[in-house]
């Protein structure tokens, strides 16, 4: 008797802490609460395409059956770029909401305000939308998750691309004077290595509300110098790289990836004086005629077409959000245990996953020790019509 | 010539229900409307700052975030650099904003109205760009900003947010009871006769440009008190915080909670805090809402239409109203 009553009662509680495991924030059995902020209004609300792009994802989602027989509840919240006001919308998320985790949250600076908080919290920090390097760190942030590319990654890129093709460097530089032109700028340098003191002859910053780079070019070209890294958004790099073609100077011109669209820098910079200029990509750049007949791009335009009609093909913006959808898609599709550890174990075991609008060869690869999904990039030169991709895939994490 | 005396029992009763309501309140909801209410309370005393110095004095501005800033930065960077305790580094936001405001109050003595507006504009629109300047880095943290621990509790028994929330609470408490004295006092009324009529109040031998750069540097200690609570609260302080839409949000508050009161600005500090949340959670029922900022910006301008002496100015006319239909 004494036994079975201990028996009942040990069976009770082991059954109680099942069940309450079982139990995760956020989760049901028909259903996935996903948080996220997006600067909907402010300054930055060019990348509002993204959110949109996430939600009109979700809802496609849904309306097939959802994941697994859940249905993804996908709550996307404007934070207006505004790092406290990222706080008050992620813990309301966190602690009204009640979301499983947080995904895409966008912006350096908004993140970096919600970087602490997240992981006192526990609330796994998936994908978020930033090239700044900080993301990556699983021993001292192990729920935080970046997504793309690092900037300074791709500015190493650059560097040693420069100094195996051209004899004799002299190097100058442009660069936005904020973190993003500055995590470009350090990995540049990095790449040069011991050398890079004597190979920079000029290195000039512009503020993002300064009208042109005009006089910058000017100076830059006056220096002599043979190579050209151009660290700007795309209308400074339509001026930096129309200025310098209408002044005749010629050198490698590396341009970041950031402003490597054709529609929204290449075009109005104008396309004869593109032509050479050397960049690195991740993404199928949707303007770029080379893609069209690939099943990727074919997957993605079916489902602009579907989903968001009317909306500008052009924004790589929407590619940028149907990729990292679908890699969440894929990541909760193959994930048993969606307790808040348990998501991010599958974050953190994604392998060779392949999205449909990255470049061919470029794939999704995470572990414990790397929370960096895509390190990829491939260097590509402009013809004067498209970009050519050239030489191998380089990927950074190996 | 003698007074009626000011404090009325009216006055008292009333300031001990908001008292007992303050109190309260974190029993009943969760931690997260605590930190909001927090949050409100941190704005609202920015907006009192400004009620002086506009509702008061009849000075304009539209850059309290630059002290605003001030004084978030100057508790942060305390605490961070120097190993400050949380409540020492307030009075040294203070401290930091009164000199600021009291030093941009005497080129501005020149300045009236409009003019004087664009002025501090523009102290506005400089401010998150000085924040990021390189000089400056060491201290401000640059672009990455600065990450600020939350206080301990000032009792075990409560969460740090509860803590916060009385800390919060007891400051504009204090502040709205000295405000109300040195309003009643000689200095006030010189404020306010400034306001009104300053040939006259220069006339009457009181010295206008001492009262007006006082009253700015007071302003902005306000204002930098509630930065550096609003800091606390956000854990995080960054230059983007700092932009000219939160100068907009004071001014707005102000003149929504009744800009020439003293307790308009707490209800100015909840619209601030509160309306944008309701804005979107109303868009998020009804999706086909225009988006969330034209819902409050619907709100403001019927606010203003329909509230046009502020939330507390409505009220006060209300209870006036209401003595005299009672007394016939």
């Amino acid at each position: 008797m004494r036994i079975s009553t201990f028996a009942t009662c040990v069976a009770t509680v082991l059954l109680l802490t099942v069940s309450a495991n079982a139990q995760t924030v956020g989760v049901t059995d028909t259903s996935i609460k996903i948080g996220n902020t997006n600067p909907y209004s402010g300054p930055a609300s060019v990348y509002s395409v993204i959110g949109k792009t996430i939600v009109a994802y979700f809802k496609a989602v849904n309306t097939d059956g959802g994941i697994n027989g859940r249905t993804i509840d996908l709550i996307s919240l404007d934070d207006g770029y505004s790092p406290p006001r990222t706080v008050e919308q992620v813990r309301k998320l966190v602690e009204q909401e009640k979301v499983a985790f947080l995904f895409q949250t966008l912006g350096t600076p908004t993140n970096s305000a919600i970087h602490r908080y997240v992981n006192a919290k526990k609330v796994p920090h998936l994908f978020v939308a930033t090239g700044a390097s900080k993301w990556g760190q699983p021993k001292k942030y192990p729920w935080t998750m970046g997504y793309q590319p690092t900037y300074d990654v791709e500015g190493e890129i650059y560097a040693s691309y420069a100094l195996e093709n051209i004899d004799n460097p002299k190097i100058a530089i442009l660069f936005q004077n904020d973190d993003y032109g500055k995590d470009y700028r350090d990995g540049f340098l990095r790449g040069l290595g011991d050398k890079a003191d004597d190979l920079i002859v000029k290195m000039l910053s512009y503020e993002v509300t300064d009208p042109t780079v005009d006089a910058q070019i000017l100076e830059l070209a006056a220096s002599g110098a043979n190579v050209f890294f151009n660290i700007s958004i795309p209308k400074f790099a339509a001026q930096a790289i129309k200025k310098s073609c209408e002044i005749g100077w010629k050198p490698l011109h590396l341009l970041n990836n950031v402003s490597s669209s054709v529609g929204a820098t290449l075009v109005p910079a104008g396309l004869g004086c593109s032509k050479d200029l050397i960049t690195s990509q991740f993404m199928k750049d949707p303007t770029d005629p080379q893609w069209a007949d690939s099943p990727g791009f074919k997957e993605w335009s079916a489902w602009m077409g579907k989903n968001m009609p009317n909306s500008d093909r052009g924004d790589v913006n929407y590619v940028y959000g149907y990729n990292v959808s679908k890699l969440l898609h894929i990541m909760l599709n193959g994930c048993e245990d969606l307790s808040r550890p348990g998501i991010m174990a599958c974050a953190a075991n994604l392998t060779d996953i392949q999205l449909p609008m990255l470049i061919p060869g470029i794939m999704v690869n995470t572990s414990d020790t790397d929370f960096y999904p895509i390190q990829g990039g491939q260097l590509s030169k402009f013809d004067g019509e498209k970009w050519v991709l050239f030489g191998d895939v380089i990927d950074a994490g190996q | 010539m003698k007074y009626p005396n000011p404090i009325t029992r009216n006055l008292l009763i009333g300031f001990t229900i908001a008292i007992a309501f303050g109190i309260a309140l974190p029993h009943f909801v969760s931690d997260f409307v605590t930190y909001q209410f927090t949050l409100a309370m941190a704005w609202a005393i920015a907006m009192l700052g400004l009620n002086v110095l506009t509702g008061y004095n009849g000075q304009f501005s539209i850059g309290h975030s630059a002290f605003f800033a001030a004084g978030a930065y100057s508790a942060a960077i305390c605490i961070e650099q120097y190993g400050w305790g949380p409540y020492e580094a307030i009075l040294a936001a203070a401290f930091v904003s009164f000199i600021f405001g009291f030093l941009f109050g005497l080129p501005a003595l020149r300045l009236e109205g409009l003019y004087l507006a664009l002025a501090t504009f523009g102290l506005a629109v400089a401010t998150p760009q000085l924040l990021k300047f390189d000089a400056f880095e060491h201290w401000t943290g640059g672009v990455q900003g600065i990450f600020v621990p939350k206080p301990e509790p000032i009792i075990s028994s409560i969460s740090p947010d509860q803590s916060l929330y009385y800390v919060t609470l007891f400051i504009i408490l204090f502040l709205m009871a000295v405000t109300w004295c040195l309003l009643h006092s000689r200095s006030g009324r010189a404020m306010m006769a400034i306001r009104d009529n300053p040939i006259a109040a220069k006339t009457m031998g009181i010295n206008t440009a001492l009262v007006k750069t006082t009253t700015f540097g007071i302003s902005a200690m306000y204002a930098g008190v509630g930065g550096a609570l609003f800091t606390y609260a956000s854990e995080f302080v960054s230059p983007d915080a700092f932009n000219f839409f939160v100068a907009v949000y004071i001014l707005v508050g102000s003149v929504v909670g009744g800009i020439v009161s003293i307790p308009g600005a707490i209800f100015g500090g909840l619209f601030i805090v509160f309306m944008p949340n309701f804005a979107q959670d109303i868009r998020l029922a009804y999706e086909w809402l225009p988006p969330p900022w034209a819902i409050f910006g619907v709100f403001l301008i019927l606010i203003i239409y329909f509230v046009p002496f502020g939330i507390w100015g409505s009220i006060e006319r209300l209870i006036i109203w209401t003595k005299q239909k009672v007394s016939g």
